[in-house]
């Protein structure tokens, strides 16, 4: 257990780190469901260690955005990325990129829990194991840790051998989480991971995105205004396809420069 | 004049009246053949069905031989079928989105789906009887998997469509490549009804005669020989039930009773299968 927490930094090396590293920079990137443009001429620092969330009204481009940080849209024919990605140094978009070890480090959570057709415990381990070799004692441990840091343990240490479908939707969702934090990735892309769930789990949700950014960099994509409020460090608002105005979250929501996202942000528009 | 809400539920009664009267026709029927079969059948029925061979005109017998080599080709046709079927359904949902490959061949099995049997009992008797020379056994398994294959293709290909894509995503969102996706999560989301499809493949080959007449042919006596002609039940009624003989109709009747039963209860299975995949998953 400990030799595996190694992957993560210790504290004092995160809070020497520069308030604003970036842990992701996207340089003129554009993006095309066929000839359809999604995104066009992006440019965006997403900071270590931080929370930032895009938002802007439905069809915007902001999940499209979020899907091109571990290629995801490359499941699909049609679907195309040109531009710049760097993550720690490196242009993901370049496709001599390892696609699965891309996505091993870059985690996600989609907007409807997925949990796949087996036992709680082999939800978490199903990942684990495509990148590690464990013992049955250091995958216990990692399956433990994995489901406490996602707010889960208590609810289900009991049941590690039941379907992951017979938990609620809220308690779902939390597992998809743990799986993602299971294969200890450097970033964590969540995508509307609360807009399914009621509002008791929705807080939830949001606190535990509180204490994950601690150690990991998340980027969240959300409808709702007060959520990227209350969970996030940075807000990129975006529009038809572009960034309009990103920047600290507080600045954003009290003191926009553009017109265009005051309008959004006061309901004007949206 | 009558409301239109009146003549709504007019025109509903009615309809549910036409519809209650067509299935009750099409139960009549198989209630009929069900009624006629454990009517002559069911006297048949001994435990000498299960011990002796199939007799010559006019003496004692079962069809432990016949029985036999019907389980054993069927066991053998499914074996080389489910294997093809399933990974040609797994290529076609997952490999072949709007590819012209897939297409012809989701246009070809749809044929094979409803190919004439006897068409495939020729075929094969074309390709394999003629030219090793003799009907054999694994002819006759060899015919019966052409037919299990169409099936466990279509099936598995839309079972494995009713998973959806974001399952897909989210096991690939982890880094895991395409195959562990296909083979942990896509695959076990739709092994019940894989399996159900399996099951209806089996149950529509266990009373198939055409293919047979002229692929494993027919034996009088005991053979587990893969390699000579095997002796199956639909062979045999359909020998027996020709015949003259009483003693050789009884046996055909008992047997045709136990087809019949023995393919409802892979049905019925297949219901049950089925409506567990929720809790199987």
């Amino acid at each position: 257990m400990m030799t595996s927490l190694t992957a993560i930094p210790p504290e004092a090396a995160r809070k020497s780190q520069a308030e604003t590293s970036p842990k992701l920079v996207v340089k003129n990137l554009n993006f095309h469901y066929g000839k359809f443009a999604a995104l066009k001429n992006v440019n965006l620092e997403i900071p270590d260690r931080r929370v930032t969330a895009f938002i802007g009204p439905s069809g915007c481009g902001k999940s499209t955005l979020l899907r091109t940080f571990n290629r995801m849209y490359e499941l699909y024919p049609g679907q195309k990325a040109d531009g710049e990605i760097i993550l720690d140094g490196v242009n993901i978009l370049d496709s001599r990129q390892d696609l699965n070890r891309l996505r091993a480090k870059v985690g996600m959570v989609f907007q409807k829990p997925t949990p796949f057709p087996m036992s709680i415990f082999d939800n978490i381990a199903f990942g684990v194991r495509l990148y590690e070799r464990l013992s049955t004692h250091e995958m216990n441990d990692r399956v433990e840790w994995a489901l406490r840091k996602a707010a889960l343990w208590g609810e289900v240490k009991d049941k590690l051998k039941q379907s992951g479908n017979s938990l609620s939707g809220g308690q779902q969702q939390r597992l998809c989480i743990a799986r993602a934090i299971a294969v200890k990735p450097e970033v964590v892309l969540l995508d509307e991971p609360a807009s399914a769930l009621d509002p008791i789990s929705t807080a939830h949700i949001e606190e535990l995105i509180h204490e994950l950014k601690e150690d990991y960099t998340i980027v969240i994509v959300t409808h709702n205004m007060q959520q990227a409020a209350r969970v996030s460090d940075f807000t990129a608002y975006m529009y038809l396809g572009e960034l309009i105005e990103f920047g600290n979250t507080n600045n954003i929501f009290t003191t926009p420069k553009q017109k265009a996202t005051e309008d959004y942000i006061t309901g004007k528009f949206g | 004049m009558l409301s239109l809400y009146t003549r709504r539920r007019l025109f509903n009664a009615f309809n549910l009246f036409v519809s209650f009267l067509t299935m009750a026709i099409g139960l009549f029927w198989l209630g009929w053949i069900l009624w006629t079969l454990l009517r002559f059948g069911f006297g048949g029925i001994s435990i000498k069905m299960f011990t002796e061979m199939t007799p010559p005109p006019g003496s004692d017998g079962g069809l432990l031989n016949a029985l036999f080599g019907s389980l054993l080709m069927t066991v053998m046709a499914t074996l080389i079928g489910t294997p093809v079927g399933i990974m040609a359904g797994i290529y076609l949902a997952e490999f072949g989105k709007g590819n012209w490959i897939a297409s012809i061949t989701r246009f070809i099995n749809d044929i094979l789906l409803s190919a004439p049997s006897i068409v495939i009992g020729l075929f094969v008797y074309e390709v394999y009887v003629v030219l090793i020379g003799h009907f054999s056994g694994w002819a006759g398994s060899l015919a019966l998997s052409l037919i299990v294959i169409p099936v466990v293709v279509r099936t598995t290909e839309n079972m494995l469509r009713l998973v959806p894509d974001t399952q897909r995503e989210a096991a690939a969102a982890l880094g895991a490549p395409q195959w562990r996706v296909i083979s942990s999560v896509t695959l076990r989301a739709a092994r019940a009804g894989v399996l159900t499809g399996l099951l209806l493949a089996v149950a529509r080959i266990a009373g198939e005669t055409a293919p047979l007449l002229f692929t494993a042919l027919n034996n009088q006596f005991w053979s587990a020989n893969m390699n000579a002609p095997m002796a199956n039940l639909p062979v045999v009624i359909f020998q027996f039930a020709m015949s003259p003989y009483d003693d050789w109709h009884k046996l055909a009747w008992a047997g045709a009773l136990l087809i019949t039963f023995g393919v409802l209860g892979l049905n019925i299975l297949a219901r049950v299968v089925f409506r567990q995949r929720n809790i199987l998953a």
